[in-house]
């Protein structure tokens, strides 16, 4: 019988030749992540099974990336138990300040995920691996600990729903775009417990970090995976990067889907999310008008080196608003390193933009960046709850580099050809 | 009827932040974070929640984080169970695994009001209104997660399959 993508690598995992929507499998799983916020919760637990070591040193990545470099006492105990965690079973893969990144960014860039892979983290943004064409994501604590001791996890098969997007991406639209205006279609809980599958032409020409953009904002619709079917952009991505073998699946044609929606993007404008939900997306010339105190361009959804030279092709020649701080985090040290070789840091410390070392920081309002009482700002980040980026009465948009870049030049939300040509 | 408390009302996409921000997610303490319990929902919720207490929501309850934390601040505050119209996936998985009992009924809900006094029969899903003197359904555990509920709690359960194969 047909299968979609999804199911067919959790039906592999599972070790069947088929899974239906609904059905509650066991899965062996490839990877098992965690970070300095939930590696914790799962260390206590995990032992508590009684288990010695872990289930394969290899294949459990502990990441401190959150409140790192230490931002207090505090923070730094956690820091510390998971460093001393990682020791102990002498994990292979326990990335310290210095050599670390952002999980999600972090991860398919040295190669630990690849495409057909199944993988589970305690973060929910662990759906960003789909734009590799594998099942990941996000759990909680103890179904890592859980993980660590056995390498499998209890998965429902979702079911899923088809996204094609027809037409030329217009200039300045990007991944961002698309996962906004999406959300904005079908809203913050428009996907619960399903698979987001995107495919169409739009998506065959989008680059791997805006794929990655995209599957890492499908939780903000409350899916439980997304997933890009992988093509020659994948290929050439993982092609010498990846540690593992890797397998490219691919939806049946005649696969079922639980709803299809059909765009045409050749339209679109840059998109911005009002407070307080990422479903609040509306076209950047409406919010033109709305003055900011900050800019913050990284995170796991838009802190990669595409993200970043987008951002730096808009402000060059330019300063930074008086009444704006820009805060720029790439997203790991290899980007880091990347962008001061293309001499980008220059260019943004040029402008007036503080670059730091990578974080996730003010993306969850942990530090680097929290925002006052009535503060308001445009991130580049997923989220703009109620508090997220500091005070509960302060706001965050939500936008894509081009836009973060322009409107930190303006001092107001801004559209990318109000400044660059 | 094993969950019986007064309900607090909140509306819908609850979120992750609201339920325990994360400027206190430095500490794994239970204690600590129960201390902050939707703290940016309700400022005084802390104050004002009794033992046994029970929160009624809207849909999509618990979205946005992974953060075992939220689940574990609500039960550390003596909330004895949450009913809500529907729940985000992670938090539905995490509030099993750490032994939170949650409702999904869409009609308690929308009729239950602040202040109402509830009680629960998990056995058999019902959900009692004693202010109104009403009667609601919620959806059926999936057997599973009553195995897991029954063992009390994802690590028991798993402790236990471990055990039996290595023996
Ligand atoms: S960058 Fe933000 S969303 Fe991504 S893992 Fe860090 S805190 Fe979470």
């Amino acid at each position: 019988m047909s299968m979609t993508i999804t199911e067919k690598i959790l039906a592999a995992h599972a070790g069947v030749d088929q899974v239906e929507p609904g059905q509650l499998i066991n899965v062996k799983v490839d990877l098992a992540l965690g970070n300095d916020i939930t590696a914790p919760v799962a260390i206590r637990e995990f032992e508590k099974t009684g288990v010695e070591t872990v289930w394969d040193r290899d294949r459990v990545v502990l990441v401190p990336d959150h409140f790192v470099p230490n931002k207090d006492i505090k923070s730094a105990e956690q820091a510390l138990l998971i460093r001393q965690f990682a020791r102990k079973h002498n994990l292979t893969h326990y990335y310290e300040v210095g050599r670390m990144g952002i999980e999600h960014c972090l991860l398919p860039e040295q190669g630990l995920v690849g495409p057909g892979d199944l993988v589970i983290g305690a973060d929910s943004h662990t759906c960003t691996y789909g734009g590799l064409g594998a099942f990941s994501t996000g759990v909680g604590s103890t179904d890592l600990a859980a993980a660590m001791a056995t390498g499998e996890t209890w998965l429902k098969v979702p079911e899923s729903i088809k996204f094609v997007y027809y037409g030329d991406l217009p200039r300045w639209v990007g991944g961002k775009d698309l996962i906004l205006y999406t959300i904005g279609r079908i809203g913050v809980d428009g996907a619960l417990y399903m698979a987001m599958e995107f495919t169409g032409p739009a998506i065959e020409k989008l680059s791997m970090d805006g794929r990655f953009t995209m599957a890492n904002m499908a939780i903000e619709a409350g899916a439980k995976n997304g997933i890009v079917p992988p093509d020659e952009t994948t290929r050439r991505y993982v092609e010498g990067r990846a540690k593992r073998p890797y397998k490219f699946y691919q939806s049946d044609p005649d696969a079922r889907y639980a709803r299809v929606y059909e765009f045409d993007v050749s339209k679109l404008e840059p998109q911005v999310a009002f407070p307080h939900l990422p479903e609040n997306a509306r076209p950047v010339s409406e919010a033109a008008d709305i003055t900011i105190d900050q800019v913050v361009i990284g995170s796991c959804t838009n802190g990669r080196l595409e993200d970043l030279r987008e951002a730096a092709s808009v402000l060059k020649g330019h300063k930074v608003h008086p009444n704006v701080r820009l805060i720029i985090i790439p997203g790991t040290q290899e980007i880091y390193r990347q962008i001061l070789k293309e001499g980008l840091v220059e260019l943004f410390i040029e402008a007036g933009a503080a670059v730091s070392t990578p974080t996730c920081g003010p993306c969850l309002g942990g530090y680097m960046g929290i925002l006052a009482k009535g503060e308001r700002a445009l991130a580049t980040t997923n989220r703009n709850f109620v508090g997220r980026m500091g005070h509960p009465e302060s706001e965050v948009y939500l936008a894509g580099p081009a836009v973060a870049a322009a409107s930190a030049v303006l001092g107001r939300i801004a559209a990318p050809w109000e400044v660059a040509s | 009827m094993k969950y019986r408390g007064k309900a607090w009302k909140f509306g819908n996409d609850v979120d992750t932040d609201a339920i325990i921000p994360a400027r206190y997610l430095n500490t794994s303490d239970p204690r600590e974070l129960a201390g902050h319990c939707m703290e940016d929902a309700d400022p005084e919720f802390v104050q004002k929640v009794r033992p046994g207490d029970i929160i009624v929501a809207g849909k999509n309850f618990g979205c946005g984080s992974s953060r075992e934390h939220a689940p574990i601040s609500i039960k550390e505050a003596g909330v004895s169970c949450v009913i809500a119209r529907s729940f985000a996936r992670i938090f539905y998985r995490n509030a099993f695994n750490i032994g939170l009992p949650i409702f999904e009924s869409p009609e308690a809900a929308e009729a239950i009001q602040e202040g109402d006094e509830v009680a629960v029969d998990p056995e058999r899903g019902v959900i009692k209104n004693l202010t109104r003197n009403e009667e609601y359904k919620a959806t059926r555990v999936p057997e599973f997660m009553q195995q897991i509920i029954d063992a009390g709690g994802l690590i028991n359960y798993v402790s236990n399959k471990l055990k039996s194969t290595r023996r």
